[in-house]
């Protein structure tokens, strides 16, 4: 993290943004008093951060630096204080690795564990294809369907050391991915299904045939 | 107009006083670390911790506001307490390694420790360490005592006008530090030592040197340049160690130039200690100030007044250059130069040399024209006023001239006279602006008059002046700025071409002398000047302290003091008269240089009619009336400076100075400045300056 991190990398020589995402900036900016563009930066990091595999080089927070009138270190301070902005390069899919206690307690470290031996890398490093990297992270805010894990933008629940190999392979392919629980839960609804405020989930229309199914 | 009570005593303050200050106004101490009075307030250090009755936490003092009837202690159990554990806090990650840190005995941390600490630690785990930054040669850091008050960071962007420092990650792995490890370069740079609380931030030149308590520390005055900074001069023994800024809201404020706090190291190198006289073979050799004085006195008796000249440089003070004009006039001497750099501006009329709008003035213009000058380098706290302006108030900038690396934007009207002329004629679409702004001012710089057709310059500055409404009655923007602390004492004593006599100004002194015309030139600290035009005939003087470029050119070398080894008079460039205190001896047989004219003048069977500096400075007085009125800024009745020869040529102004860091022979002297033209002047740096 940080400056010291951020120097040993190879850094690209300049930066342009696309044609769509200067559109949408445009819109962005159109959201700020004229006066105070500087509010802009953190849509702005990210569409960087989309635009450019997943993550931000220097010439682009200058860039952005210069599309908002703001100093450079400005734009690096927001930059470095959000663990979400990748200041090196990264694979194609980010793995985030919650580890935090709900997540450990319900195996978090058999997924690392997993997809550590699987791709053959640790924690904090890129696979030489430069498909993955594992990070760990703090909770995600997905207890309930844990261990869970975030891939770029989406969550993976209800993860188990084989399903998680899984995920990897369809990863890999881009076939057949499953975004959310791997079990087939809906939702954060309890594993053995509702068992309070049924009424409730049937006026929700929450798949409750399956439930009776599986009742 | 709210009324509170703070520890029982009641106060009533302006609306919007924070709690913090109005408990100064009682006078109670509140222990702090980020609260700085002239920073924008960040509260996130929580040592200011006061109890206010009602609230159901206790307040951060430096941002909260006073209320009505507000009840507030200060000093409770519940304050105490808090500060305890706030302090705790803070020295989690910090070293404790005050036995090898240079704020040691001057740390806001080691004192409030003591104040309102724990005695002892509780923290048992590892410390966290923090990799140094790289601030160039004159700041020193050693992050892990950082205790993030960010007043560095505040500094950088509300004072210097440097946005280059920063508040880097977050949480166990915040730091302050640089876009991507750049080295900050302002000519402020020094001052972020003096904002810093801790000793994260120290003086890289000053590093291991002395320990507080062993400094004498006398008030005095800078003569780095001709704001005449407020300074505090910390010498051991002989020796100065450091400079620091003195509070003088109308010049400096609580800053100084990295000139004025690190040029001091020259004042140990290359220093004159002996008089000097040249034999036979045209080697100078050391001698007694009695056989200099004989062979000076022996030349001029022999010589015509009128083959006599004398100049006088950058660093010269009041009491001095008035004991050689009256030297000059015994001796019957019309030719008397001041403006040892060429420049030809008009040099008898008081408002058309003085810089008008004085320095604390500057804000509160709403336009401003800069000619032919850099205000950054010429003077570094005058440019920290225009940016503050800039800053508050979005004051517009123009320049004409060079383009210039200053930190707010200007607008680029031309680069030279025509460009005055067109404005003038309304020939230039900037007109409509100037006729809009209520209180305009423009600076004229030596980049401007610094040339043949000086004067005219001058003189049309001045039209300009009046033609876009810069002289009201209660406003006048038309300003003058010198670049050396002795310009202003030098006119205001009239140390000038006597033009009635035939007086030469310093092209013709050079001229008469490389014409064989002129037998004597009294060159006063003045090492800047075209030595290798004079004439080989002229019998050259020099009186300095350092051995320059003036001592190598000069038969007699008369050995004097720099500006901390006397007690002087000197006068800024707003017209601000102020007294410097002498802070160490003069080193080996050099004597202060009024004393050697005194000296002098006894040798010539003719003894200057004073004997001391009181009657030194009634003398003055007697000369001009400015004298009376020590720091004060004296507004002059305005007069136009008008040329004879109106004509101005089409060639670019060109900006005086080249090098910060090079400016006289006490930098030039200095290691630490020479350090500093490496860092900030070598090619390959200079491309690494961005947004500057
Ligand atoms: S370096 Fe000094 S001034 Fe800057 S944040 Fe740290 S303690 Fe404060
Ligand atoms: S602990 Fe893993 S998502 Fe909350
Ligand atoms: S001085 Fe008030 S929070 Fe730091």
């Amino acid at each position: 993290m940080g400056s010291v991190a951020i120097k040993k990398i190879e850094q690209p020589k300049s930066f342009k943004f696309s044609k769509a995402n200067l559109d949408k900036i445009e819109k962005i900016l159109a959201k700020y008093p004229s006066n105070q563009k500087a509010s802009a930066v953190m849509p702005l990091l990210d569409l960087v951060q989309r635009q450019h595999q997943n993550w931000i080089p220097e010439v682009a927070m200058e860039e952005i630096a210069r599309i908002l009138e703001m100093p450079r270190i400005k734009v690096f301070e927001v930059a470095t204080f959000y663990t979400m902005y990748n200041l090196k390069p990264v694979g194609e899919y980010l793995i985030q690795l919650c580890t935090t206690t709900p997540c450990w307690l319900c195996g978090s470290a058999d997924i690392v564990k997993a997809c550590e031996d699987h791709l053959g890398i640790k924690v904090g490093e890129t696979s030489k294809d430069g498909k993955f990297t594992l990070v760990e992270v703090e909770c995600l805010g997905a207890c309930v369907n844990a261990p869970m894990i975030q891939v770029n933008d989406d969550y993976y629940e209800d993860l188990t050391a084989e399903n998680m190999i899984e995920l990897l392979e369809h990863l890999k392919t881009g076939d057949d991915i499953t975004v959310g629980s791997q079990t087939g839960r809906t939702g954060s609804c309890a594993e053995a299904g509702p068992t309070t405020l049924e009424s409730h989930a049937k006026k929700a229309k929450i798949k409750m045939a399956e439930i009776e199914e599986d009742k | 107009m709210p009324k509170l009570t703070i520890d029982d005593m009641e106060v009533t303050v302006e609306a919007g006083t924070s709690l913090l200050q109005a408990a100064e106004q009682l006078g109670i101490e509140v222990p702090r670390f980020c609260y700085h009075d002239r920073l924008s307030v960040a509260g996130n250090c929580r040592m200011c911790l006061m109890e206010v009755e009602g609230a159901p936490k206790l307040a951060a003092s430096c941002t909260a506001p006073c209320g009505e009837d507000m009840k507030v202690h200060t000093k409770s159990e519940k304050v105490k307490t808090a500060q305890k554990g706030v302090m705790e806090m803070m020295l989690i990650n910090h070293p404790l390694d005050c036995p090898i840190c240079d704020q040691g005995g001057e740390c806001d941390l080691q004192d409030q420790s003591v104040a309102y600490g724990f005695d002892r630690s509780r923290f048992l785990d590892n410390k966290r360490s923090v990799k140094n930054k790289d601030l160039g040669p004159l700041v020193k850091t050693t992050m892990t005592r950082c205790i993030h008050c960010t007043r560095c960071v505040r500094f950088g962007e509300e004072v210097a006008g440097i946005e280059e420092l920063g508040v880097l990650n977050r949480g166990e792995h915040l730091e302050i530090g640089t876009y991507v490890e750049q080295m900050i370069t302002s000519e402020l740079s020094g001052n972020l030592v003096d904002v810093c609380p801790v000793g994260a931030l120290t003086s890289k030149p000053y590093a291991f040197k002395a320990r507080p308590w062993e400094l004498t520390k006398t008030e005095t005055i800078d003569v780095m340049d001709a704001v005449g900074s407020n300074i505090r001069v910390d010498s051991r023994g002989n020796e100065v160690l450091r400079v620091l800024p003195r509070l003088h809201e109308d010049v400096n404020e609580e800053w100084i130039s990295d000139k004025t706090r690190h040029a001091c190291d020259g004042l140990k190198m290359g220093r004159l200690d002996k008089p000097y006289l040249k034999n036979s073979k045209g080697k100078l050799k050391p001698v007694s100030w009695n056989d200099a004085f004989e062979a000076i006195s022996a030349k001029i008796k022999v010589t015509d007044g009128s083959k006599i000249a004398a100049v006088v440089g950058d660093l010269c003070d009041c009491e001095s250059i008035m004991a050689l004009k009256d030297v000059m006039h015994l001796l019957g001497s019309p030719h008397l130069e001041c403006r040892s750099d060429g420049s030809k501006f008009n040099p008898y009329i008081p408002s058309g040399y003085n810089f008008n709008t004085s320095i604390a003035g500057v804000e509160d213009a709403d336009l401003i024209i800069l000619i032919g000058t850099n205000p950054r380098l010429e003077a570094a706290m005058l440019n920290a006023r225009i940016y503050k302006n800039w800053r508050d108030n979005k004051v517009k900038v123009a320049v004409i001239g060079s383009h210039i690396d200053v930190n707010y934007p200007y607008v680029h009207l031309g680069t030279g006279s025509e460009t005055l002329q067109d404005l003038i004629a309304g020939k230039h679409d900037f007109d409509e602006t100037l006729k809009n702004a209520k209180k305009p001012m423009l600076i004229l710089g030596t980049g401007a008059t610094m040339r043949n057709d000086g004067l005219a310059v001058h003189a049309l500055a001045c039209e300009f002046a009046e033609h876009y409404n810069m002289i009201q009655d209660d406003w006048n923007g038309f300003n003058l700025l010198h670049m050396s602390a002795s310009r202003m004492g030098a006119l205001a004593l009239g140390f000038t071409p006597k033009l009635e006599n035939g007086g030469h100004d310093l092209d013709g002194i050079v001229k008469a002398s490389s014409k064989g015309n002129l037998d004597i030139l009294y060159v006063m600290g003045a090492d800047d000047l075209p030595f290798d035009k004079l004439g080989d005939d002229t019998f050259v003087i020099y009186q300095g302290h350092h051995g320059d470029k003036g001592a190598a050119h000069a038969d007699v070398v008369l050995p004097s003091v720099a500006y901390t080894e006397k007690n002087a008079t000197y006068i800024n460039t707003e017209g601000r008269v102020q007294i410097a205190r002498k802070a160490t001896f003069p080193v080996g047989d050099a004597k202060e240089d009024w004393t050697i004219l005194r000296s002098l003048s006894a040798y010539l069977g003719r003894p200057l009619p004073y004997d001391n500096l009181l009657e030194l400075r009634e003398r003055m007085v007697q000369e001009n009336d400015l004298f009376n009125h020590v720091d004060e800024v004296i507004a002059q009745p305005w007069n136009k400076v008008i040329a004879s020869d109106i004509s101005v040529n089409k060639v670019p102004f060109k900006l005086p100075m080249a090098d910060f860091y090079q400016t006289n022979v006490i930098c030039r002297a200095s290691g630490t400045m020479q350090e500093c033209t490496d860092a900030f002047f070598s090619a390959n740096i200079k491309k690494r300056r961005v947004n500057g």
